[in-house]
């Protein structure tokens, strides 16, 4: 028979050091009693450990738990882990089977000593004991904790306040913490400490976030039991802040509505004085458009994405809707769509930076798929609505040449979104003369799966941009033709 | 006026504060300062320092720079038009508090939000002077979350997020036409704006420059909102609608549904109920289910009557009533997508089942040492030396969750 009697403090290490050496003597569990140094001596114990055997190795995951649960108040807590380990040398696979019964007696060992150091993190309430305009301040607290958690926790606390000294006394294991070094005392008495102006404020905060039109007792005590209350300064109030609690919502319901206090006109008038920059003047097109609640897309998106490009321009280039990235920066054509475009045009020599492009609606329709949007085509309806600000930016920039790209932008332009792939490289014309070349969208190149269908895609794509260039470069020449020498 | 006393200060601006519901201190970066050179750590996952008779849990310093407010948002207690007593804190007051009261292990850290006051980049000018004296002169590296005042110039939400660990804007009410009528100065459009901006400086944040170099870091814990449940007549379908665009479309960390609580100088436009604690609850259950079960919204609202969830039951547990031809479900076989849908198997339980089963074949046993809610679970599944009969298809099955029916009062 052998025993053993792990110490008060660093009983993880001397727990760790005995079973490796039992397992590695193939010594079975019913030879050890397992004792703390408060257990009674057993009159037929062997005191000795035995030899040190070979190198053993155990799952990690087996000693992460047993360095949790030898702190657990259970006097049973070594024999258990000490068994478990002694089924766990041949099987090791135990350790996942989480249907095993004395696993899940361990499990929830472990769980209740994390659920205390938790709570011992949270419910540890400092009281200042030196001078607070000390170079470094000084602070105690008294503490019960259920389990032996003051060793493992007191990292925490040494982690969070090492500018200042600090110790936690306990009726089990202190921590002492001066001058940036932890160390353990035992037994300690609850000492008197003196009154903090601190814990006044505490407790005035504590009492006015409290809603009493919401009270929900049992939801505090489980998560805040009462055994911990006799520590906790704030505690001492709760039973008169429920009692109250009834009388003060009632209070709040019955009393009738005040008139309003006489400084609120001169508020308002100073607000006006600040009103939403947004929120410009109606003949100021960007601004008018970003505050548009012609049809509901305006609900979901972000923000209505406004045409970008010179006020006067030879070009438009009208596209479908904005995508994700438009509608996160509120600028059109900055998202994959918008990049194969610019690339393509650059290749033709067709400058983007003097062309108009902006879009045939100008909210993102989409449906959400968990962190993701995915784009939906917008409806005929909100295509007519948004054809208004269309309508708005030609008359304003007054291009010589539309670019019409995808069906959205022609059934906008000239009210026929239909067979695009036929119709593309093809000039219409609008009632009022202006003329259209209808394309296909560039987010289509994107999305096409079959490479030898995008790579005919894009060919097409650049021949029309081509196209669009040639046309622009032609009415340039006129104009200079047409300009008095 | 006498001057208010630094006491009476925080018991306005705490008692102010108290309708926002959001008081998490988890997500964002390690940190500590065992380096003796500065207060405080961030251990990744939250903290509730005490819990209050209303069941939340006390984990920030929650206050209102001032309660000083020029817009007139009905459901507020701090609008213009409310009669409360007002206050206002010093910069130098509010850090203080913070560090105090941190020293103590009373908080995690500071959520500080504010009135709007003189005008929105004054306010959220003051804020962030709070957040750079924390941060640069105490050397506070505990948890800073910051509100944003929605139309404050970009430059200075970028200081804030560099300084906070996170960041948040309250959209208020789930539509737009319920905000128009109820905070008639606030504007729908420019709150997606400022998220939208937050969520593109944090996406900038993650991105290493062509240098190598990592931008400084951007609010860390990512940013949150909250809606006001009750106040307004949508129903969950257009609330749970809401926040589904809003986790998708800025990346959102959570949504707060905050029950519409009775208010001390109410409005008139607002009539005072009591709060539907049980509909909030729901909601929070319902979104559960949208972000880590893989449940779709119409799946979550079309089995309820009206577009509301279920008050009696919980929303999953109402899904699987109504679509009992998929169990009992066999959890020796079944995959993880399908085991996530059996009521009383939260994610946890799940891996579990999966890890375990790799081995050997569960007994019910085995479940119940699992953590499984078997009351809940029995009737969707089979497993050794289970199996549920006729209970899974029995005409009283809801009636074996649902709260006995009351009895109308006689009078």
């Amino acid at each position: 028979m052998h025993r053993v009697s792990l110490p008060p403090v660093g009983t993880a290490k001397a727990w760790r050091e005995a079973a490796r050496g039992f397992l590695a003597a193939r010594v079975p569990p019913e030879q050890i009693i397992w004792g703390d140094h408060a257990a009674a001596p057993d009159l037929f114990g062997d005191a000795s450990l035995p030899p040190a055997g070979g190198p053993v190795s155990v799952p990690r995951s087996f000693v992460t738990m047993a360095e949790t649960v030898v702190w657990h108040s259970d006097p049973e807590r070594f024999s258990r882990l000490y068994a478990f380990l002694w089924r766990l040398k041949d099987a090791p696979h135990l350790m996942t089977d989480r249907g095993d019964g004395d696993l899940a007696h361990l499990r929830q060992m472990e769980k209740n000593v994390r659920r205390c150091q938790h709570k011992m993190k949270a419910f540890v309430r400092f009281r200042e004991i030196g001078a607070p305009d000390a170079p470094r301040r000084s602070f105690a607290a008294w503490f019960e904790p259920s389990h032996h958690t003051v060793e493992p926790t007191s990292d925490f606390f040494v982690r969070r306040f090492s500018d200042m000294d600090w110790r936690i006394l306990t009726p089990d294991v202190s921590a002492i913490f001066e001058q940036g070094k932890l160390s353990f005392q035992e037994g300690h008495t609850k000492p008197d400490l003196p009154e903090d102006a601190g814990e006044a404020l505490w407790i005035t905060y504590f009492q006015n976030i409290f809603n009493p039109a919401r009270l929900m007792v049992k939801a505090m005590q489980s998560e805040m039991p009462k055994k911990y209350w006799k520590n906790m300064p704030e505690a001492a109030f709760i039973p008169q802040m429920i009692a109250d609690a009834p009388a003060r919502a009632r209070a709040m319901a019955e009393a009738a509505p005040t008139l309003p206090p006489a400084r609120m006109a001169q508020v308002q008038a100073q607000l006006a004085s600040h009103a939403s920059a947004w929120d410009g003047p109606a003949e100021d097109l960007p601004k008018a458009i970003r505050a548009c609640t012609r049809c509901p897309l305006h609900c979901h998106a972000t923000q209505a994405v406004p045409g970008e490009g010179p006020a006067k321009a030879d070009l438009m280039v009208v596209g479908e809707q904005p995508g994700d990235m438009e509608d996160l920066t509120g600028r059109p054509f900055v998202g994959p769509a918008g990049q194969m475009f610019d690339s393509i045009a650059a290749e033709v020599g067709l400058n983007r930076k003097a062309a108009y492009v902006t879009n045939a609606v100008k909210h993102f329709k989409f449906t959400p798929r968990g962190k993701r949007r995915i784009h939906q085509r917008p409806e005929t309806s909100e295509i007519k609505h948004c054809r208004w600000w269309l309508d708005a930016e030609i008359a304003q920039v007054r291009p010589r040449l539309i670019l019409a790209m995808g069906a959205t932008a022609a059934q906008s332009l000239t009210g026929d979104g239909t067979r695009i792939l036929a119709r593309r490289g093809t000039v219409e014309t609008l009632p009022d003369g202006l003329p259209v070349l209808i394309t296909l969208h560039p987010s289509y190149l994107l999305r096409v799966p079959d490479p030898a269908v995008r790579d005919r895609a894009t060919a097409q794509f650049r021949q029309d941009l081509l196209t669009a260039a040639g046309m622009i470069a032609q009415h340039a020449s006129c104009s200079r033709e047409d300009m008095p020498h | 006026m006498a001057k208010q006393t630094l006491d009476q200060k925080l018991a306005i601006l705490s008692d102010a504060a108290k309708y926002d519901a959001s008081c998490a201190s988890s997500g964002s970066t390690k940190r500590h300062s065992r380096d003796g050179k500065g207060l405080g750590s961030n251990e990744g996952s939250g903290i509730c320092h005490a819990y209050a008779p209303d069941g939340r849990c006390i984990s920030l310093l929650k206050i209102l720079m001032t309660n000083f407010c020029i817009y007139d948002c009905s459901y507020c207690i701090n609008r213009v038009s409310s009669n409360v007593p007002r206050a206002r804190f010093s910069v130098d007051e509010v850090v203080r508090l913070t560090i105090e009261f941190y020293r103590r292990n009373y908080i995690e850290g500071l959520f500080l939000s504010s009135g709007v006051i003189r005008s929105p980049d004054a306010t959220m000018s003051d804020m962030v002077q709070i957040a750079r004296k924390l941060r640069h002169e105490e050397n506070f590296r505990g948890y800073i979350h910051l509100k944003t005042i929605p139309d404050a110039s970009p430059e200075l939400i970028e200081e804030a997020g560099r300084l906070a660990d996170r960041l948040s804007i309250n959209v208020e009410l789930p539509t737009d036409a319920a905000v128009k009528q109820y905070a008639p100065e606030k504007k729908p459009e420019q709150i997606r704006r400022a998220m939208a901006n937050v969520c593109i400086a944090k996406d900038a944040s993650g991105e290493k420059t062509h240098t190598g170099k990592r931008p400084p870091r951007f609010a860390p814990a990512g940013q949150s909102t909250q809606m006001i449940i009750g106040a307004d007549g949508s129903n969950d379908a257009t609330v749970l609608g809401q926040s589904t665009r809003l986790y998708s479309s800025y990346k959102l960390k959570r949504v707060y549904y905050s029950a519409f609580s009775p208010i001390p100088d109410s409005s008139a436009k607002l009539p005072l109920i009591r709060p539907p604690l049980q509909r909030e609850h729901r909601l929070y259950q319902a979104d559960w289910l949208l972000r880590f079960y893989d449940f779709q919204l119409d799946e979550i609202t079309s089995v309820t009557r009206d577009g509301n969830l279920d008050l009696e039951i919980d929303p999953k547990l109402a899904w699987a009533l109504a679509h009992r031809a998929v169990f009992p479900l066999d959890v020796n076989r079944a995959s993880r997508e399908m085991l996530l849908r059996v009521p009383g198997f939260g994610v946890k339980t799940v891996n579990r089942i999966l890890t375990t089963r790799r081995h050997r074949a569960l007994r019910y046993e085995d479940l119940m040492r699992m953590g499984a809610l078997m009351k809940k679970a029995r009737a969707f599944i089979t497993a050794g030396g289970w199996t549920p009969g006729g209970l899974t298809d029995s005409a009283d099955l809801r009636a074996r969750f649902a709260p006995p029916p009351e009895q109308l009062t006689l009078f």
